[in-house]
């Protein structure tokens, strides 16, 4: 295809793209190397019955006037990146040497925002991605061994939780799980606690938001393995088998094999998506116990007052640890492409 | 696929764990909604039952307070008091904009993608790739300071070409696969007949690009219907869409006591994806796929 007739198929998506992806990042990168414009303050001088003094006072008229003739406000380098909101340089550095146990270090590090967000954003991650392929498997096989004429149902059935928005989705469980609500009464019943709530505890919340985090995208990894295991080259399993192959060996070296492309495929998708674990935590009024990297985001953008430079700090540091988890998959796609 | 099914025959053991566990994921999978969908029509005080959980089941305070055993009051209060019409609207039109702007820019560009030969065009899906890894809401605060300044924010068009950008790296990649699917010699026969690349995508690509356009928009349509951080954050109040509209009842029907508006609109959004997979399974399925299968 010529480059004239390329680019003239591609514009619109193009354009689009740029315009709404590229330049809001520029934009974030602008942003987070600026601060909000600080107040002006002004040294009146007040004259009383026993002489004169001088006394600061903040001129709120000039400082508005400032802020909205320049939203953008003043540059400050890399200060957003290093205050206490984000890498916290001066605080960690403070955390190590002040700390005598690695429990009061790390109780000291989770209490930095930032750093409690991208510990619950890795954990959440790098529990549910694999508990995910492992489930979304495991109803992979059974729905396999399942008659042929059910399958449909079993199919519509296990794709609800996926299809179904992530907000209601996960509403409904919170529901459910409310010390008033089935399970919730269930989870004490079972603990013979009355007093236990989900809400109340961080562990119970954070293995709350897991559970609905595989509950949500094990779907996904079904339906891709479900169709994998329907182009199992059967040849190669009556080979196997003809060779004195038990089950279990048929499984580990012929179809387990012709799904690993698959797994690598869910893993990265479910890398990408769990990263950016978002809605549940709204759902579940989670801030308290838990903070993702893009409801840390959220809060900086819908607080009291709006922390526009904070939030695109945040956004940076973000889009980064992204390019550190895709890179594994660039580098293999670049070498591909090379190939073929 | 026409294997013996003979040769897949399970020991009943085994057979029989697999069933449990299919029974077991099922209960996971279903009862959670259904749940939901029957205490929909009860009062608070029998969806959350301290007293006693059968209650949510028979509704003995829905009865002693409305006189029947199931009550629209719910969904009355979503819908008349809250106006959670509107909102339905708002979504309407956001969903039927983001699918038709998304599906022509993607299905354009795909087409080009799946035949372009140079190096660029692989360069163009690796940025897609990098866009789509992105979270949503780092872009959003990207928006919002250039949009408060312009004058953008706040209205539903804004919203939508916003979707539709998000939407693109997304339906690129699956319209190139369906498109690396239909036969290079397809267009390139017709255009040695004499057509140029325009005629030929009209004439020759697109009668037969159906299926793959409707699975992206499928696709499309979900992303449009389920985002909630783009609508949260660039729409007012007044014109909100049924996501951020469930959230903002967390916020006030807590405090006023009455969670089974939130529960009545949740239902109301939940119904029509449900119908959706019910028609659509097969091209989600085959969506949901697609990339896996060619890589």
């Amino acid at each position: 295809m010529r480059h004239g007739t390329f680019l003239a198929f591609v514009a619109p998506s193009l354009i689009a793209m740029i315009a709404l992806i590229v330049f809001p990042v520029i934009s974030v990168v602008v942003q987070s190397f600026h601060a909000q414009h600080e107040q002006v303050i002004e040294i009146v001088e007040s004259c009383g019955p026993f002489g004169c003094s001088e006394t600061t006072a903040v001129n709120q008229e000039a400082t508005q006037a400032l802020r909205e003739a320049e939203p953008l406000g003043r540059f400050v380098g890399w200060d957003n990146y290093v205050n206490r909101g984000h890498l916290a340089f001066a605080e960690m550095a403070e955390a190590w040497s002040s700390s005598e146990t690695w429990g009061e270090w790390w109780s000291k590090v989770m209490n930095l925002p930032f750093y409690g967000a991208i510990v619950f954003t890795l954990t959440f991650t790098f529990i549910v991605t694999p508990l995910t392929i492992a489930l979304g498997f495991a109803i992979a096989v059974a729905v396999n061994s399942a008659t042929r004429a059910i399958r449909g149902p079993l199919i519509f059935i296990s794709l609800l939780p996926f299809i179904i928005n992530p907000i209601v989705g996960s509403l409904v469980l919170f529901w459910m799980v409310d010390a008033r609500g089935i399970l919730g009464q269930a989870i004490q019943w079972l603990a013979s606690d009355p007093d236990l709530s989900v809400k109340a505890s961080t562990p119970m919340m954070w293995i709350m938001l897991m559970v609905y985090g595989v509950w949500h995208s094990a779907p996904f990894a079904f339906v891709v393995f479900y169709a994998g295991l329907q182009t199992v080259n059967q040849d190669t399993n009556e080979a196997a088998m003809i060779d004195g192959a038990n089950r279990w060996q048929r499984v580990r070296y012929v179809t387990i094999p012709h799904i690993m492309p698959l797994v690598t495929f869910v893993a990265l998708i479910q890398l990408m998506d769990n990263f950016r674990v978002f809605e549940p935590l709204i759902s579940f009024s989670a801030e308290a116990h838990a903070q993702s990297l893009s409801t840390y985001i959220l809060s900086d953008l819908t607080g009291e007052t709006v922390l526009f430079n904070s939030a695109a700090a945040t956004s940076m540091l973000t889009v980064v640890c992204v390019g550190i988890l895709l890179s594994p998959v660039l580098v293999r796609t670049w070498r591909d492409f090379k190939r073929a | 696929m026409s294997h013996a099914p003979t040769h897949r025959r399970l020991p009943g053991y085994l057979q029989a764990l697999l069933t449990t566990f299919l029974v077991v994921w099922l209960i996971m999978a279903a009862v959670p909604f259904l749940w939901t969908l029957w205490g929909s029509f009860k009062v608070e005080g029998d969806f959350f039952s301290k007293a006693d959980w059968t209650n949510a089941l028979t509704g003995e305070l829905t009865i002693t307070e409305t006189g029947g055993a199931f009550t629209g009051q719910g969904y009355y209060g979503a819908w008349v008091q809250e106006e959670f019409w509107r909102a339905v609207m708002n979504s309407a039109i956001v969903c039927f904009f983001v699918v038709t702007i998304s599906l022509t820019c993607s299905t354009l560009a795909g087409y080009a993608l799946s035949r372009s030969t140079y190096n660029y065009a692989f360069w163009f899906l690796i940025a897609a790739l990098i866009f789509r890894a992105m979270p949503p809401i780092t872009l959003v605060s990207g928006y919002l300071l250039p949009f408060f300044e312009w004058n953008l924010w706040g209205h539903l068009s804004t919203t939508i070409i916003v979707l539709v950008a998000i939407n693109q790296p997304f339906s690129l990649w699956m319209m190139t696969s369906f498109f690396r699917n239909i036969p290079k010699d397809l267009d390139e026969s017709a255009m040695v007949d004499g057509c140029n690349r325009i005629q030929a995508f009209r004439h020759v690509i697109l009668p037969v690009m159906w299926p793959g356009v409707i699975t992206t928009g499928l696709f499309s349509f979900l992303l449009a219907y389920n985002d909630f951080a783009v609508t949260a954050l660039l729409l007012e109040k007044d014109n909100q869409t049924m996501i951020p509209k469930i959230a903002s009842f967390l916020g006030t029907t807590q405090t006023k006591g009455n969670v089974m508006f939130a529960v009545a609109a949740v239902i109301s959004a939940t119904a029509p994806l449900f119908v959706l997979i019910l028609f659509f399974q097969r091209q989600i399925v085959s969506g949901l796929t697609a990339g896996a299968v060619k890589g």
